[in-house]
Order: structure tokens, then C-alpha cells, then sequence
């Protein structure tokens, strides 16, 4: 369900980090807990995000959330797809569905982030509360 | 599941577009036992109930029902309700399930008739389980498990009915702006009539729906909900439903404030909105116009079947024209928006 070659955080967010550029979306945990997403809202590439900071929002019928970067850096390209086909996030959240991608600025934030076995136990302990 | 008014209910099932576009495709079967029920009767029960709503409860034939609303002296609602009428004296009123033990308190303060022949009150809702079948296909699909003449059950008539095995009372009434029934019973039967309706409608494509695509469904026919476009400090002239202020009736609670201001003017407007910018004006986002806050949306979202991203507001009604732009504070940011005649959407009658 979660590749093990991604990196989670504990607000549901995906990172795929490659050589220092970071692919990020949201997990399929929150896909499911959102339900149909209908506007996604991004930064334009070039803008400068910061980690634990809003990078941007994800709307569904019922409910809006913040989505937070991950990482600190430039944005350097926005799925050209998410505008005009916000579903791609509920149907493949961890592919096709794909938010940002970030510059990375500094590899070393990326260790405090969760592997797909403790985000998946995470979840577990997010299901009993 | 969300917990509500101490219910806990489903807010989706297949999830909310594909349970909505059902609904007004085939039919949806939503579970809205939640929903509170008064019963009034006795020999008084017309005259206490002529008093404390706004509609013509006189109009009424015996199994007929009619969307009403308790009232506050100062012309607003203590809540929306459907009145049916179950005989001359014997009245059964559906209202919000949050505001149940509210109504119920306030009938039995207002109610003047002590004796219990003249009026008994009683709130039943822990007597009734309610299934609400909506859909173009839904008479197909219920005349397949039910005695009820159903050519003969009129939009907002109600019946004495066997469903599925289970007596109850069925109403041809909803909250989604498509044709439907409404089924009350005894709670014990909910799993048997729950699963041999979607068990009878399955070939017709019935699917169970939520809460969260019985908002979408209300919101895309502009029906009013309490808590959003009604309060105590809204008036039902206000709300756009001076259709069921009958002032002509003879005396009612809230009566006079509500002539009073056919006179003088209304204070807001309820007003359909439709964004014309990316964005969805949701509930409580402020309404721009003219450069400064003057008003508040009540209800937004995106609308499943016309595809748009559609809104109730408030606004001065000097303001309230279809066609004028608004803005919406989305996050803060303005974002564009147009008036639009209400509701957004209305079934094909045939």
C-alpha cells in the first residue's frame, strides 16, 4: 500500500526524494479520509516553501486541507494535470495524483520524516485513538 | 461514521459525488433515523398547531403533509419541520434531529390546553426508524416491496403502508429536490427494510448515500438547513420562505413581526451564488461587496451534478439581484462569484 521507497509525515503527506529534487503528495490514508477531491489549490513553480510550512490546500465535497511541505525549497514544478483532474488524487495518490515537486534545499531535513513501516504503524495507532 | 446529535451516522458510503449523481440518476437510500418526530393530538391539536407554525395546518387533508416551521415571536424559526396530518385530531411532525428536545420543550411551553384530551404531546422519536428512498427510480423500486398504491400517493401525502414487511407510515416527501418516500417504522426492522430495499432497487442501480451526499443533493435544490440558512435571528421572509408564512391564516406566533416586514423591508436576503473563480465559498466565508464585508455564506460546496462549485449567502438585499458579482473571502483572498436564480437545480416533472 505505501512504497517503502517513500517517506511520510504525520499530516499525511508524501516525499519521494530523487538525487535533490522531492516529489510530494498526499497519502492514500488521507485521500480516503477527504473523499471526492474537487480543487487543488498550488504554489507556482519558483516560489519558495519552507518545511511544516503550507504548500498549499486540498479541497474534497466535504472538507478543505492544508497540505504541508514536507521539505524546505523552490518549487520547481506543479503536476499539470491537478487543475483540470483533482480526482487523479483519490485514484492514485501515490502516482498520477502527484502535487509538487521541490528543489530540495537541505537533504538532511528529510530525516525526521517517517518510512512507509512506521507511517503504516502510525496509522494503526491514528485508528485506535 | 461522524457522531451527530449523539447518532452516529454515515457520511459516506461509495463517497459523496457517485452517491449524489445516483440519486438524481437511479435512487439513493439514505438511513435518516436521526431525524425527530412529534406526535400532537386531540381535540385541540389543529388549534395548538395553527398557532405555533406558520403554515395552514387547515389546509391539510387527512394524509396530507406540508413543510412548515416552528415559530419564535420575532418571525424566525425554532426549527423546519413537515407537518402530517394522520387524522382530523392526530398530527406527526418530522423535525431536525438536533433540535428535538428544543421543539418539543417549546410546544409543550407554548401549548395553553392543559388537559390531555385537548392536546397530548409527545415526542416519539425513539418509535421511529426512518429510511428515505429519492431517486426518478425510487417509486419503481418501492412498488416492488410495498401494498401502497403508490400512483395514488401524491407529492406530500402520506399513507398508512406495509414496506418490505413492516408497517409504518410511508410519506411521498425528501430533502433532495428528486421524487421519493420517506418510510417511518419501528426501529426493530431497520436491518430488514434497510437491506430489502437495496436488495429490490439493486437492479435499478440503488445505492445506500450518506449525509454528506444528502447536504450536497438539499444544497443543489436550495432547500433551507437549520443551523445554516435558518436561525433564531433569521426570518422566514428572509430565509426566501415566505411560501409557507400563511399571514392570512388567522394568528400565529411570529406573525405579526413578519407582516411588519413585508411592510418595511427585509434587513438580509438569502441569495444563490455561483463561483465564476477557481474556489468553493464555503460556510461562514464572508461576502465582499462594494469593498467591504456584507454578508456571510450559510452553505457552499462543490455541486456534484451541475458540476459547479454553488453557495447560499446572505447579503443586503438592496444586493440580491441573479446575474449581480460578489466576492468571496476564500482563505483571504476575494474570489469571484455571481448570483444566480434559485434553486440551481430543479427535476424535470413530467
Amino acid at each position: 500500500m505505501y512504497p517503502v521507497e517513500f517517506l511520510y509525515t504525520r499530516d499525511h503527506e508524501w516525499v519521494r526524494v530523487d538525487e535533490n529534487v522531492a516529489s510530494i503528495g498526499i497519502t492514500e490514508h488521507a485521500q480516503k479520509e477527504l473523499g471526492d477531491i474537487v480543487f487543488v489549490e498550488l504554489p507556482p513553480a519558483g516560489t519558495h516553501v519552507a518545511a511544516k510550512e503550507s504548500l498549499g490546500t486540498v479541497e474534497s465535497v466535504k472538507a478543505v486541507a492544508d497540505v504541508y511541505s514536507p521539505v524546505s525549497g523552490e518549487v520547481i514544478a506543479v503536476n499539470p494535470k491537478i487543475q483540470s483532474a483533482p480526482e487523479l488524487v483519490n485514484s492514485d495518490p501515490h502516482g498520477e495524483g502527484w502535487l509538487v515537486q521541490v528543489q530540495l534545499k537541505d537533504r538532511e531535513e528529510t530525516e525526521g520524516l517517517m518510512t512507509s513501516e512506521e507511517y503504516e504503524e502510525y496509522l494503526k495507532g491514528e485508528a485506535s485513538r | 461514521m461522524v457522531e451527530f446529535g449523539g447518532w452516529e451516522m454515515p457520511v459516506e458510503y461509495a463517497g459523496i459525488v457517485e452517491e449524489h449523481l445516483a440519486v438524481r440518476t437511479r435512487a439513493g437510500l439514505f438511513d435518516v433515523s436521526h431525524m425527530g418526530e412529534i406526535e400532537v393530538r386531540g381535540t385541540k391539536a389543529l388549534e395548538l398547531l395553527q398557532f405555533v407554525t406558520c403554515n395552514d395546518v387547515s389546509r391539510l387533508a387527512v394524509w396530507q403533509a406540508q413543510y412548515s416551521a416552528l415559530m419564535y415571536p420575532q418571525g424566525s424559526a425554532v426549527d423546519d419541520c413537515v407537518v402530517h396530518r394522520l387524522a382530523e385530531d392526530h398530527f406527526f411532525l418530522c423535525v431536525n434531529a438536533a433540535n428535538t428536545q428544543k421543539d418539543f420543550d417549546y410546544i409543550l411551553q407554548i401549548n395553553p390546553f392543559k388537559k390531555q384530551s385537548e392536546v397530548e404531546i409527545r415526542d416519539v422519536s425513539h418509535e421511529y426508524s426512518q429510511l428515505a428512498l429519492q431517486g426518478p427510480a425510487a417509486a419503481a423500486i418501492l412498488s416492488e416491496v410495498t401494498d401502497a398504491d403508490l400512483t395514488a400517493l401524491r407529492f406530500y401525502c402520506c399513507s398508512p403502508a406495509v414496506c418490505c414487511g413492516v408497517k409504518g407510515l410511508l410519506a411521498r416527501t425528501g430533502y433532495t429536490g428528486e421524487d421519493g418516500f420517506e418510510f417511518y417504522f419501528p426501529p426493530p426492522e431497520s436491518h430488514r427494510v434497510w437491506t430489502a430495499l437495496l436488495e429490490a432497487g439493486r437492479p435499478h442501480g440503488l445505492i445506500p448515500a450518506g449525509l454528506g451526499a444528502r447536504n450536497t443533493l438539499r444544497l443543489e435544490s436550495a432547500y433551507p438547513l437549520y443551523g445554516h440558512e435558518l436561525d433564531a435571528d433569521t426570518t422566514l421572509l428572509e430565509a426566501n420562505l415566505g411560501w409557507i408564512c400563511k399571514l392570512g391564516k388567522g394568528d400565529f406566533i411570529g406573525r405579526a413581526p413578519l407582516a411588519a416586514q413585508k411592510q418595511s423591508g427585509l434587513r438580509k436576503k438569502l441569495v444563490g451564488f455561483e463561483m465564476m473563480e477557481r474556489g468553493i465559498g464555503r460556510d461562514g466565508y464572508p461576502v465582499w461587496i462594494e469593498g467591504k464585508v456584507s454578508g456571510r455564506v450559510t452553505s457552499g460546496s462543490f455541486a456534484p451534478y451541475l458540476k459547479k462549485n454553488i453557495g447560499l449567502a446572505y447579503v443586503p438585499p438592496e444586493y440580491a439581484e441573479p446575474g449581480r458579482e460578489l466576492r468571496i473571502e476564500i482563505r483571504g483572498k476575494l474570489v469571484g462569484a455571481k448570483q444566480t436564480v434559485l434553486p440551481f437545480y430543479r427535476r424535470a416533472r413530467h
